[in-house]
């Protein structure tokens, strides 16, 4: 399939959809690639790193969009400067794949609808464990809350680490996290890394786990909430009223004492919830530096301005909504893979053609736009990664149960072996000839020496030792030795041939377990 | 030669097969234990070739020398890979052995026994019939299953139970007959009873499933021994009594071991069917859910790198593909580099009991590197790599946490508390159990797929 990689139009978006390493990927899948001229600059990717990848560089737009049959883009269609209407570029009954965010654009995917496209939307792919290797969404909202801690650290006054210097003590910077999601953990490790004290809140309870690994302290609230905050898909969802309350207390709490606030809570097709106040961040120190995340949904708190750093008072509130653009070669390759991933999983056969198969979860939740028409919202996705119902730790009282049941009857059944044994022995002792007991007295004292001898062998040596008892099993052939003689030639035959194979296994057996045992060494 | 010294020469063979067998217990002692064994074999034969007994040598001496010269040939040229094939193929010539020297203990005109000492002997003969005639089919049977030449799935014939029983008592019912009967009637029963014996060990064995080898092939060293026992008896021979008696316990513990070691009872090994049980009452509960994360050679030597402690276990998978020798160079490299690495040794790794010893033995990867399950398993979370190369059952987290799992209960490697587990394996098939493996979607497994020795050269291509 021809697969064309336009110049993102965005104004400031510096990531672009393919990189050299992944294009190689997805040329071993069957598919041709083209890229436009200067599609990678602004992420340090030349145009000649592209030709060395073997993908064909274009330099018009619009022959760039008429000869590709599946367009692969970072940001979902808008307007290009020169060429208008990005959907109109775009062939007809082609495919696109992109962030799409079908919820906030409906006009956007009316009139790709109309165009007849099958679009692949990267920001509604479920999040189930074997998606994640295409969730472009937590690639990208880890470079993010990396990002904000850079931005933060830029526009802050002072260290993160603390330190005793000769010219005085430095404390260490204060940074709040609200939102614990892969924006809010990455945020943590990147501040925990620069040596700030880092206490992080959630709604969702169950992953304080994760924010304590990352290092930092998770803020509880002095609330019980009756459903789990987790909602549909593992994302937050809105809470209610009393919560609310207890939480704005707590942030308020916050507030005065921390230096940096990064928040990244986001309810998904819902606009940013509201949790820092005007009067929280008049209450802040002087010097103090908020990094808003989710600043294009309206931010989390309303003084910050998408796209913006503004001052309010003493306080920095940074806006930025293209954090990830901000690394924008780290970025390209992270997202690039997201995508080569997603093209493997649509390209089973690896021979070019691209199969939209609709019963595949992952697929079929981020096709949004199926040849013309809409399938968004998908099915709900079923959870994987829930945990089941723990039917082992259900069994086991009543196993144990039976277990201890089965003691007492095991003992009766020694009892009853021990005594049918020596009945048994008795019996044979009594219609046997002297000659066989004596034999059988033998025997009985050989099979316990073989018992004590084997049963502390160590494990490693079965084998040599499973080898080593066969050679010796056949000394059996002492028995055919002895027939060998017989005035019958059948007997002598029979006896000869036995003397024949047991000397097979004589020789084979010991030597064998020479050679084994030479191997081993400390 | 008289008679005593032939008696006092048996009972110094007698002592230095038990020391063999004790010297074989530990790895210090083995390579003594196994000159012990040859010696006291030695010992034997040569007692009673200069016995008052044997008068003709030309045939003993050709056949022997026939014979010495095979083994010694196979033994040198046998790979270690193959070792179980080579040991289930040695059983089946004892089991052989004692047929043939049953019939001509039978056949025998010199021997002139009267009354009970007659039943007995007749018994006795009977016995050691059956028994080596079972063991014959039986070690071909599992000769060719480890091979290849029989699939390894075991064979569920309808009322297999009851073709046992029928069998069993068919055999019992000959016996009485056979005792009643005369020479030329006795003759032909008990070649009936053999064939029988021969169908039976056959059934016996293909019932077993491929997994389970490492018992059957223990077993059938216990069968070898106490076909070794019968013969003894049936020639009065208290030497041969000894060693049967000596190899038919060692090597029933020897499977009674396995059997723990896999946390299943003996007897429905030897019924069989392990593989083929129907998997659970509610088959959802099975399901394994989520998908397998493929990685490159590359990355997982870079992995190795970074670790500070790597452990490998390895399996079937590693023998199949001759993968032992890039293994141990991997070893050596990661050593070099300051990586602590260890392996994790299943008990019934392979298809035969302490296989994966023998093939790292070979590739000379030094022994106190190698450690049983039970040494390793909870030291495991500490560990930053798990590289699991062509094992599976081993290492199945449903045994332990689902108990609808036709594995459950077997104590496994517990590989998936590392860091990051790495599973080297051709495809996602599943193991000889036929179980689905759900270590293979945790999120902290990779899967490196293709044959082991290539992935491990790949890795080393890495390093």
């Amino acid at each position: 399939m021809d697969i064309g990689v336009p110049k993102e139009s965005h104004d400031g978006e510096r990531r672009v959809a393919l990189t050299p390493e992944t294009a190689q990927h997805i040329q071993k899948l069957g598919h041709t690639l083209r890229v436009e001229s200067g599609a990678g600059l602004a992420a340090s990717i030349s145009d000649q790193a592209y030709k060395e990848a073997g993908v064909e560089v274009i330099d018009d737009t619009r022959s760039l969009y008429e000869q590709s049959d599946l367009i692969l883009k970072v940001r979902a269609p808008g307007t290009h400067p020169t060429l208008g209407d990005e959907v109109a570029l775009i062939k007809k009954g082609s495919a696109l794949a992109s962030f799409i965010w079908p919820a906030q654009n409906e006009a956007l995917m009316s009139k790709m609808a109309e165009q007849n496209l099958t679009v692949l939307a990267l920001d509604s792919v479920p999040r189930i464990s074997r998606a994640q290797k295409l969730d472009a969404l937590s690639s990208m909202a880890n470079i993010a809350g990396y990002r904000a801690v850079v931005e933060a650290a830029n526009h802050f006054g002072r260290f993160f680490t603390g330190q005793v210097t000769a010219a005085g003590k430095v404390p260490p910077a204060k940074v709040m996290v609200i939102g614990a999601g892969v924006a809010g953990l990455a945020a943590i490790g990147a501040a925990k890394g620069m040596g700030a004290i880092v206490r992080a809140f959630d709604t969702r309870p169950e992953v304080k786990e994760q924010v304590e690994s990352m290092g930092a302290e998770f803020l509880e609230l002095d609330f019980e909430e009756e459903d789990d905050a987790a909602g549909e898909g593992g994302y937050a969802k809105v809470m209610s009223k009393a919560f609310i309350d207890a939480e704005m207390a707590l942030f308020r709490e916050q507030a005065k004492d921390v230096d940096i606030i990064i928040t990244t809570a986001l309810i998904p097709g819902k606009p940013a919830p509201e949790l820092i106040l005007t009067d929280m961040v008049e209450s802040m120190k002087p010097g103090s530096v908020i990094v808003d995340l989710a600043a294009e949904q309206g931010g989390n708190c309303k003084l910050t301005r998408a796209n913006e750093v503004i001052k309010h008072g003493d306080v920095t509130l940074i806006g930025y909504t293209d954090l990830p653009s901000r690394l924008a070669a780290q970025s390209s390759q992270l997202y690039g893979t997201n995508l080569r991933h997603l093209l493997s999983d649509l390209t089973p056969e690896k021979d070019g053609v691209i199969d939209v198969n609709m019963d595949d979860e992952v697929i079929r939740g981020a096709t949004v736009i199926k040849d013309g028409e809409i399938t968004w919202p998908p099915p709900a996705p079923k959870l994987s990664a829930a945990p089941k119902p723990a039917s082992a730790s259900a069994v086991t009282p009543a196993d144990m149960q039976k277990a201890a049941e089965e003691t007492k009857p095991s003992m009766v059944n020694n009892l009853v072996i021990a005594v049918v044994g020596v009945v048994a022995l008795l019996a044979i002792g009594r219609v046997a000839p002297a000659d066989f007991m004596s034999h059988f007295t033998v025997f009985v004292l050989a099979c316990f020496i073989g018992y004590q001898v084997i049963w502390n062998v160590t494990p490693s040596l079965h084998t040599p030792l499973m080898s080593v008892t066969n050679a010796i099993s056949s000394v059996i052939v002492v028995g055919a030795l002895l027939q060998v003689s017989s005035a019958s030639g059948f007997v002598a035959f029979l006896a000869a041939i036995a003397i024949l194979i047991a000397s097979v296994n004589i020789a084979g057996g010991f030597l064998v377990t020479q050679r084994m045992l030479k191997m081993f060494r400390k | 030669m008289n008679q005593g010294m032939v008696t006092a020469a048996y009972i110094i063979a007698a002592i230095l097969f038990i020391l063999s067998l004790s010297g074989l217990s530990k790895q210090e002692t083995a390579r003594r234990g196994n000159v012990f064994g040859m010696a006291g074999m030695a010992i034997a034969i040569l007692a009673t070739v200069f016995g008052t007994d044997v008068t003709d040598y030309g045939w003993l001496i050709v056949m022997m020398v026939i014979g010495g010269s095979i083994g010694a040939f196979l033994a040198s040229r046998v790979q270690m890979t193959q070792m179980p094939e080579l040991v289930a193929i040695l059983h089946s010539l004892v089991g052989m052995a004692a047929v043939l020297v049953g019939f001509a203990s039978y056949l025998d005109p010199d021997s002139h026994l009267e009354g009970a000492a007659g039943t007995i002997h007749n018994v006795e003969v009977y016995l050691g019939i059956l028994i080596g005639a079972l063991t014959f089919t039986g070690s071909v049977v599992a000769f060719g299953k480890l091979n290849g030449k029989i699939g390894s799935s075991p064979l569920m014939l309808p009322n297999r139970h009851l073709l046992n029983i029928g069998i069993g008592v068919a055999c019992l019912i000959l016996l009485f007959i056979f005792l009643g009967a005369g020479k030329g009637a006795g003759t032909f029963i008990l070649v009936i009873m053999t064939l029988l014996a021969f169908a039976f060990g056959v059934h016996m064995v293909m019932a077993i499933g491929g997994a389970d080898m490492p018992v059957v092939i223990s077993m059938l060293n216990s069968y070898s021994g106490w076909a070794a026992a019968a013969t003894g008896f049936m020639l009065s021979n208290d030497l041969l009594i000894v060693v049967g008696a000596l190899v038919g316990s060692s090597g029933a513990i020897l499977s009674y071991i396995m059997c723990r070691a896999m946390n299943r009872k003996f007897f429905s090994v030897i019924m069989g069917g392990f593989g083929t049980a129907p998997a659970a009452a509610d088959g959802d509960s099975d399901e394994v859910q989520g998908e397998a994360v493929a990685i490159t050679a590359d990355e997982v030597a870079q992995l190795c790198k970074d670790a500070e402690s790597v452990v490998i276990v390895p399996g079937y998978g590693m023998a199949v593909a001759h993968a032992q020798h890039p293994v141990s160079e991997l070893t050596t490299q990661l050593r070099k580099a300051g990586v602590d690495v260890k392996f994790a040794i299943h008990p019934v790794a392979g298809r035969m009991p302490g296989h994966m010893n023998v093939l790292l033995a070979e590739a000379n990867v030094p022994y106190d590197l190698v450690l049983e399950m039970d040494e390793i398993n909870d030291d495991l979370g500490d560990v930053d790599v798990v590289i699991v190369i062509g094992a599976n059952d081993i290492v199945n987290p449903s045994a332990l946490d689902n108990p609808n799992s036709p594995i459950a209960g077997m104590p496994v490697i517990e590989v998936w508390n590392a860091k990051q587990v790495i599973v080297s394996k051709r495809g996602m098939a599943t193991g000889y159990a036929g179980v689905e493996n759900p270590l293979f979607f945790k999120d902290n497994t990779r899967m490196l797929f293709g044959d082991a020795k290539d992935s491990v050269n790949a890795v080393l291509g890495g390093l």
